[in-house]
């Protein structure tokens, strides 16, 4: 039998949603934790929950407090947030080709220089992760990854960009991301995917979910204009890899 | 099929209904209405679902025009002048108007945003069960974008239904309520007070996302990053200036600023309807303070239909006062355009 976790906190978010903070920093084990939490909450529903969000380290439950209070949904919630959660077995796996630096990664030389290296080197490390969504937010299909290796750890810039392109690569801090939007961002921009991972009119109209693997490949950009159009007609031009 | 064509309108006017939700894990805004109650008092007027798709009009004027057809509307919210073909039409009233006749909204006299429902609903197809418009996004129906003169809804042909009225209880006026938290541990006891205690206005530069909020500036106990986590309708974040932003309908579903605190369901519409620059206090209440009152908003909006009334109009005031003798009601008569049936049966 698994030895239960310590109880995550549960933070009224207004008078129907409340957070279940497991952790205030970024870190693997409580998205771990996060995770199994919203996935034991789709299988076995707990009556009046509207809506699960899931981040990095905390789990938002939208409620109607017309059918469960705040005192009696945290009872039913705390027993299935301290369970530890079981071993990822089957994670589905994205492989997602990006154009890298040039006009699709415009602070690859910058990054390059900052860390002391050339943008070859910066491109094979980034490419060379194995990333976990561990959330989607800010804008439809904003992929937030962990797992970006230390070397590129890098504070995001002094002023942001007002505008940066749909399918953009980027780091930030500890994490990396795939933008699907065109968006404000002050992150540092390594490439362009062509990738849509929010697609309105597409079946999945979301490519990506929470608890997803990515890895990436460095694609020409004569190449990435090919694959933009025929994603544009619908394609996901992403390979999925089952485990 | 009659339509309704849109003749002018000011910025910040967009189709909304209830809102998209089911996906704000993938990073969907829920957007939806502004003031939901406002929304629902439209709609029930004319006999639509309490959060049917609407047209919510901004501060500024709009005229809409019949063609094809009669078509029957409602509004409600944001008080104005409005008037078809030069009669006025009194706020949360139904009106119908003849093919080519023109309702004309003015200008919000206090408040912000002022609900028009059509007969039947607006017509459109929903993502996520909603038409409500993300222009961020690029999501909603029949426009995925703010409304622009010339724009047009096909809408169902006026039922011709007598029109009605709707009685609203009076506005509740004082501090809007919160909830603190849920990261009001990363500000002390003195900014939380400042919080609490301080008159604030809303600034002119918000809209549908956001609400800045000008006041004093509010200092964080640890530096204003946190991990970004999700947000709801109401999140009051405090960015590194100090000066709070509270989230509003088209909120990003996630943010990395600490909530020092969270609006209460039944005042986040209350919020929405503050103009910019009048000066308004917040209050905290408990967790079971808020949710009594969430299930009393809820409960309002489901019985809006027990509130409708026969619209007053000339017409139906010389029966009143006709009646009068037999059935002892009290008739205003003081003006014939707005004589008023002041006792019910």
């Amino acid at each position: 039998m698994a030895v239960p976790l310590p109880p995550p906190r549960l933070l009224p978010s207004g008078d129907s949603a409340v957070t279940v903070e497991f952790s205030r920093t970024i870190d693997d084990d409580a998205n771990q934790r996060v995770l199994a939490l919203d996935k034991a909450l789709a299988a076995s529903p707990i009556d009046g929950i509207t809506e699960t969000v899931p981040t990095y380290r905390s789990l938002l439950v939208h409620y109607d407090p017309g059918k469960i209070g705040f005192d009696a949904l945290g009872e039913k919630l705390l027993p299935i947030a301290i369970q530890p959660p079981p071993p990822v077995t089957k994670a589905r796996r994205w492989r997602i080709p990006v154009a890298y630096g040039g006009e699709h990664g415009i602070d690859l030389e910058d990054v390059a220089k900052a860390l002391d290296t050339t943008p070859d080197d910066i491109v094979a490390r980034h490419a060379g992760g194995d990333y976990k969504v561990a959330m989607i937010g800010f804008t439809p299909g904003w992929s937030y990854l962990s797992g970006l290796d230390k070397s590129l750890h890098m504070s995001r810039r002094q002023s942001p960009r007002l505008l940066t392109p749909a399918g953009t690569i980027s780091i930030g801090g500890v994490q990396a991301g795939i933008q699907c939007l065109a968006a404000p961002s002050g992150w540092h921009l390594l490439g362009r995917t062509p990738v849509r991972t929010y697609q309105l009119h597409r079946n999945p109209t979301f490519l990506t979910e929470p608890g997803d693997r990515v890895t990436f490949f460095a694609i020409h950009h004569k190449e990435f204009e090919e694959l933009d159009r025929a994603a544009e007609a619908g394609e996901i031009v992403a390979e999925q890899v089952i485990a | 099929m009659s339509r309704l064509v849109v003749a002018s309108i000011g910025p910040a006017s967009s189709v909304q209904d209830g809102g998209r939700h089911g996906a704000q894990r993938y990073g969907l805004t829920v957007s939806g209405a502004m003031d939901r109650l406002s929304l629902a008092a439209a709609n029930t007027l004319v006999g639509n679902a309490p959060f049917a798709a609407a047209v919510e009009i901004g501060p500024f004027g709009a005229v809409f025009t019949a063609r094809d057809g009669a078509v029957r509307v409602a509004i409600s919210g944001a008080p104005r002048n409005a008037d078809v073909a030069g009669s006025p039409v009194a706020m949360d009233n139904s009106v119908t108007l003849k093919d080519g006749e023109t309702l004309t909204l003015g200008f919000a006299r206090g408040g912000a945003f002022t609900y028009l429902a059509i007969e039947g609903t607006i017509k459109g197809e929903p993502v996520f069960g909603s038409l409500a418009v993300n222009a961020r996004a690029g999501l909603g129906s029949p426009y995925p974008r703010p409304l622009q003169a010339g724009d047009e809804f096909s809408v169902d042909a006026a039922s011709g239904a007598p029109e009605l009225r709707i009685e609203l209880p009076k506005p509740v006026s004082g501090p809007i309520r919160v909830l603190l938290g849920p990261q009001d541990d990363e500000f002390d006891d003195a900014n939380k007070a400042l919080f609490l205690d301080s008159e604030w206005k809303i600034s002119a530069t918000s809209d549908r996302m956001g609400y800045r909020l000008e006041g004093p500036a509010i200092k964080h106990l640890h530096g204003h990053n946190i991990v970004s986590d999700g947000t709801v309708n109401g999140s009051i974040q405090v960015p590194g200036n100090g000066a709070p932003i509270a989230l509003m309908m088209d909120r990003g579903t996630s943010g990395g600023y600490p909530k020092i605190a969270t609006v209460i369901t039944a005042d986040v519409g209350r919020l929405a309807q503050t103009s910019a620059g009048t000066a308004f206090r917040f209050k905290a209440v408990s967790v079971a303070e808020a949710q009594d009152e969430a299930k009393k908003f809820a409960q309002l909006i489901r019985n809006l239909p027990d509130r409708l009334r026969t619209a007053d109009s000339v017409a139906l005031n010389i029966e009143a006062l006709s009646d009068a003798n037999v059935a002892g009601y009290a008739v205003s008569a003081v003006d014939a355009g707005t004589w008023q049936v002041t006792a019910e049966p």
